[in-house]
């Protein structure tokens, strides 16, 4: 019974029809392919692109050294020196991650007790060398400082879910 | 014995013991802040709350004791609840600060949260908050964490003997503080930072340094008194970042004392120096080993062996004290001195093959009565002084005879307070005889004791001696540095000998006894054998103008009895060459080779305590720089001299070869009588600063900010 409608199948080219039949419903399907980088596809607030360290309001730094990301990153991406600052305040001397090793799994962002690391949905970033790729406390404010808004805008939208 | 059940598990518990104990005993884990092993049970956190069979409610299990047939659940509903319970309210007024709290992954509120306590805190009020409070150089206070457990005022009226923290107020407003605002002045108040489970109390010089899960522990031993303290040692890095305690019940328990605590700083201060020096007309360059050893030995060959002085510090390592006589007497050198504060050597053949405790650090606490003579035992071993005090404390006689008031954190029978010690004990000597009627003076005595007048406290002294049936008489470091220290050593033993008790010594530095077993003396070779040639004591070789030194770990300029004349001899001397890990402006004033060598924690070695205990440790980190161990500069040393018998590889092999050397010592302090000649006369005593013991406490950034509170 069984090689009888292989048979009929294999005669009929049924399966071949049935190919095409998918091919031409999507040839007059709308079309989703983006034109990148002109066009880019829509992001969710969640997005783990490049990292960046936020500030308060009045400026503060809010990293507090407490070494919890350093502590979680299965990459062992971060590197992070503390000292007593002037004030009596816990900061770090040095917060380094490096992009090579970085998986890009969040978990710095997840552990971070004062929303001081996030992960930014800017992820065009390239390096020519590979010190580039090695961001240091400075790069990280940096980035920050550019993409407060943004950053705070995904952190409010998301803020329900979390 | 009762038997008792705890979740279903039969124990069999001590009688009288607490629910607790017989827990931990059987590896039952119960939470528990306020109580501590070693502490007096207060039962006021109430965490260890269980259930107990027919009980009505849930019994604190640190405050109920066992009896025959009971049943405990630790973890049944209504004990969960409870502790849960317990949980919340202590939570109440914590803060959430633990991500820049240094107790935060070794903190005992965390640690007991994870498992009872709740996600969401149902508490919305305000929390309390309290001002951080000022404990001194040494230990922080934030004392809005503080949990009121009250183990760190427990162990200060207990254990420190100092009355200096307390509660104030209560409920809602208790607050743990001193009561006058003062630094802590027990020299064991490290101790109240391992006490406390919250980080309340944390350590200054470790603040912010490191986080408890990025650190290696590591084994060693504490080099800074006689005690040999086992501790832990935490690296991180390659970095020593703390010391903590490792129990070790027979020498110092659960305890360490401040010293050995904060040292470490001085491992990592920038007088280290990394690289070998050599002096090069009038001016210091930095150069490589070779160059350096060969320097040394040229300088040292110039000078005729008679005339080369070698002085150890006694925190040296038994290998390297061991190395260091015997490079010096195979180059027929027998000036070899590690008794850098002592003045009196005429007695010196008489010693015992090494000035021991007498008894074992633990059978202190066991003694009747004991005469301490010039020793500062809360100061300078602070261990020693705690065993003394639970002595005193369980009913012990303590009286001392010292040269100065020191400050004793136990109460004394007696305290006699005399510059001319030796007076006072052939005043105790006397009264002792007097009571005495089988045992007849010996010779010269009753000419020696005519003029001197026995007083009530004399009396009670020798009373005490006299009737306990174990009593000790110890000779701390003032006395063994004493003008008199032969006629002192005399009497002392005579009193041991009439009141049949045990004399002892309290040696100075981490290897004070090792380095008489090693054999750094100028009259006997290792293990007490009397040597071939008899060389200069210190005083002697400071006196006498020699042409060239071998320090080792020392610096004479602070090391020794007679500061002024030892760095004018180091400066007179042609050559000198200096193994330390440290460089000062003295040194590079005085030296021609400054040899780097490692401190305890980068190089393996021993340390021989009082008890006579020989405590073998491995490095905990490589060397810093270019320093390298002493054991094995020496033994360079002693293959560019051509002597034979230098070829070890592992400081184990030096170990060996000196253990058969030493063979079974006799642990014997007692000594023939011989009279002193007169009473002596009262010299000025001049008590050394705080924490100047030797190079490493004195670069100990915390400890000397300590040492400057206390002038």
């Amino acid at each position: 019974m069984n090689t009888i409608s292989n048979y009929i199948k294999s005669l009929f080219l049924i399966e071949l029809m049935k190919g095409l039949i998918l091919t031409g419903r999507y040839l007059f399907k709308r079309k989703i392919t983006v034109q990148y980088p002109e066009e880019k596809t829509p992001m969710s607030p969640r997005f783990r692109g490049l990292h960046a360290q936020r500030r308060y309001a009045n400026g503060e730094e809010r990293c507090i050294a407490c070494k919890l990301c350093e502590a979680v990153c299965p990459a062992l991406a971060i590197t992070i020196e503390m000292e007593e600052r002037e004030d009596g305040s816990r900061r770090t001397t040095r917060y380094d991650i490096d992009l090579t090793k970085c998986i890009f799994c969040g978990f710095c962002e997840e552990s971070c007790p004062v929303d001081a690391i996030v992960e930014t949905r800017h992820f065009e970033y390239y390096g020519d060398v590979r010190e580039d790729l090695y961001m240091t406390k400075e790069k990280l404010l940096a980035h920050g400082d550019k993409f407060e808004k943004q950053i705070a805008a995904d952190r409010a939208a998301d803020a329900k879910y979390r | 014995m009762v038997n008792i059940e705890i979740d279903g598990k039969k124990i069999h518990a001590r009688e009288g013991s607490m629910v607790i104990e017989a827990a931990d005993d059987a590896g039952i884990n119960i939470p528990r802040f306020c109580y501590h092993k070693k502490l007096s049970i207060a039962a006021n956190c109430r965490m260890c709350l269980v259930e107990v069979e027919k009980a009505a409610k849930p019994l604190p299990a640190c405050a109920t004791p066992v009896t025959d047939g009971m049943k405990i659940f630790t973890r049944s509903t209504k004990a969960v609840a409870a502790q849960k319970g317990v949980m919340e309210f202590l939570l109440i007024n914590h803060p959430l600060d633990c991500p820049i709290c240094d107790q935060g992954g070794e903190c005992e509120l965390q640690d007991v949260a994870l498992t009872y306590g709740s996600d969401v805190s149902r508490y919305a009020e305000s929390k309390r908050v309290l001002a951080n409070k000022d404990f001194g150089p040494l230990i922080g206070g934030d004392m809005t964490r503080c949990i009121h457990c009250t183990r760190c005022v427990r162990f200060g009226t207990e254990i420190a003997g100092i009355g200096e923290m307390g509660t104030i107020g209560r409920g809602e407003h208790m607050e743990i503080g001193t009561f006058v605002q003062y630094s802590l002045s027990s020299e064991l108040s490290g101790n109240i930072i391992d006490l406390c489970p919250v980080g309340a109390l944390t350590s200054k010089p470790f603040r912010y340094v490191a986080r408890a899960w990025e650190l290696v522990q590591r084994d060693s031993i504490a080099p800074h008194d006689c005690v040999g303290s086992n501790i832990h040692v935490h690296v991180k890095h390659d970095r020593v970042v703390r010391v903590v305690p490792r129990e070790n019940e027979e020498i110092n328990e659960t305890w360490l004392s401040d010293r050995d605590r904060f040292s470490y700083e001085g491992l990592n201060s920038a007088a280290r120096i990394q690289a070998p020096m050599i002096k090069v007309e009038g001016e210091w360059q930095e150069t490589d080993w070779e160059t350096a050893l060969h320097r040394a030995v040229d300088g040292l060959k110039q000078v005729g062996s008679d005339d080369i002085g070698a002085l150890a510090s006694p925190v040296s390592t038994l290998e390297e004290l061991y190395l260091l006589q015997k490079l010096m007497r195979e180059i027929g050198c027998g000036n070899i001195d590690h008794r850098l504060k002592q003045t009196d050597f005429s007695d010196q053949e008489a010693a015992p093959v090494f000035p021991w405790l007498g008894q074992a650090i633990s059978d202190l606490e066991d003694n009747d009565a004991v005469l301490l003579i010039g020793a500062d035992v809360a100061r300078d071993q602070p261990i020693i002084g705690h065993r003394l005090r639970k002595a005193a404390l369980g009913g012990g006689k303590i009286s001392s005879v010292n040269p100065a008031d020191f400050s004793c954190h136990f109460p004394q029978l007696a305290s006699c307070v005399s510059t001319n010690m030796l007076e006072e004990l052939v005043a105790i000597a006397k009264a002792l005889l007097d009571k005495s009627a089988k045992t007849a003076a010996p010779e010269g005595f009753a000419a020696l004791g005519k003029s001197v007048e026995v007083t009530d406290s004399h009396e009670r002294i020798a009373e005490s001696l006299r009737n306990g049936q174990s009593t000790s008489v110890l000779m701390g470091e003032a006395a063994i540095n004493d003008a008199q220290f032969s006629a002192i050593r005399s009497i002392a033993i005579l009193i041991a000998e009439l009141s049949d008790s045990r004399p002892g010594y309290l040696p100075a530095g981490g290897n004070g006894a090792g380095a008489w077993q090693a054999g750094a003396l100028p009259h006997r070779k290792a293990g007490g054998r009397p040597a071939s040639v008899n060389g200069k004591n210190i005083a002697q070789m400071l006196a006498s103008d020699m042409k060239a030194y071998l320090l080792l770990n020392t610096e004479p300029e602070n090391d020794c009895a007679d500061t002024g004349a030892a760095r004018a001899a180091m400066e007179k001397a042609a050559f000198v060459v200096s193994l330390s890990p440290y460089s000062s402006d003295a040194v590079m004033a005085y030296a021609d080779v400054i040899l780097p060598v490692s401190p305890f924690t980068e190089t393996s070695g021993s340390f021989v305590n009082a008890e006579g205990r020989r405590q073998s440790f491995e490095g905990v980190v490589p060397p810093l720089g270019e320093s390298r161990p002493a054991w094995k500069v020496l033994r360079v040393l002693g293959n560019l001299f051509n002597c034979d018998g230098f070829d070890f590889v592992e400081s184990s092999e030096v170990l060996a070869e000196l253990a058969t050397e030493v063979g079974d010592i006799s642990r014997d302090n007692s000594r023939s009588w011989r009279c002193p000649e007169s009473l002596g006369s009262s010299v000025e005593y001049r008590k050394p600063p705080a924490y100047a013991g030797d190079g490493i406490v004195r670069r100990a950034e915390s400890l000397q900010a300590v040492a400057r509170t206390r002038v």
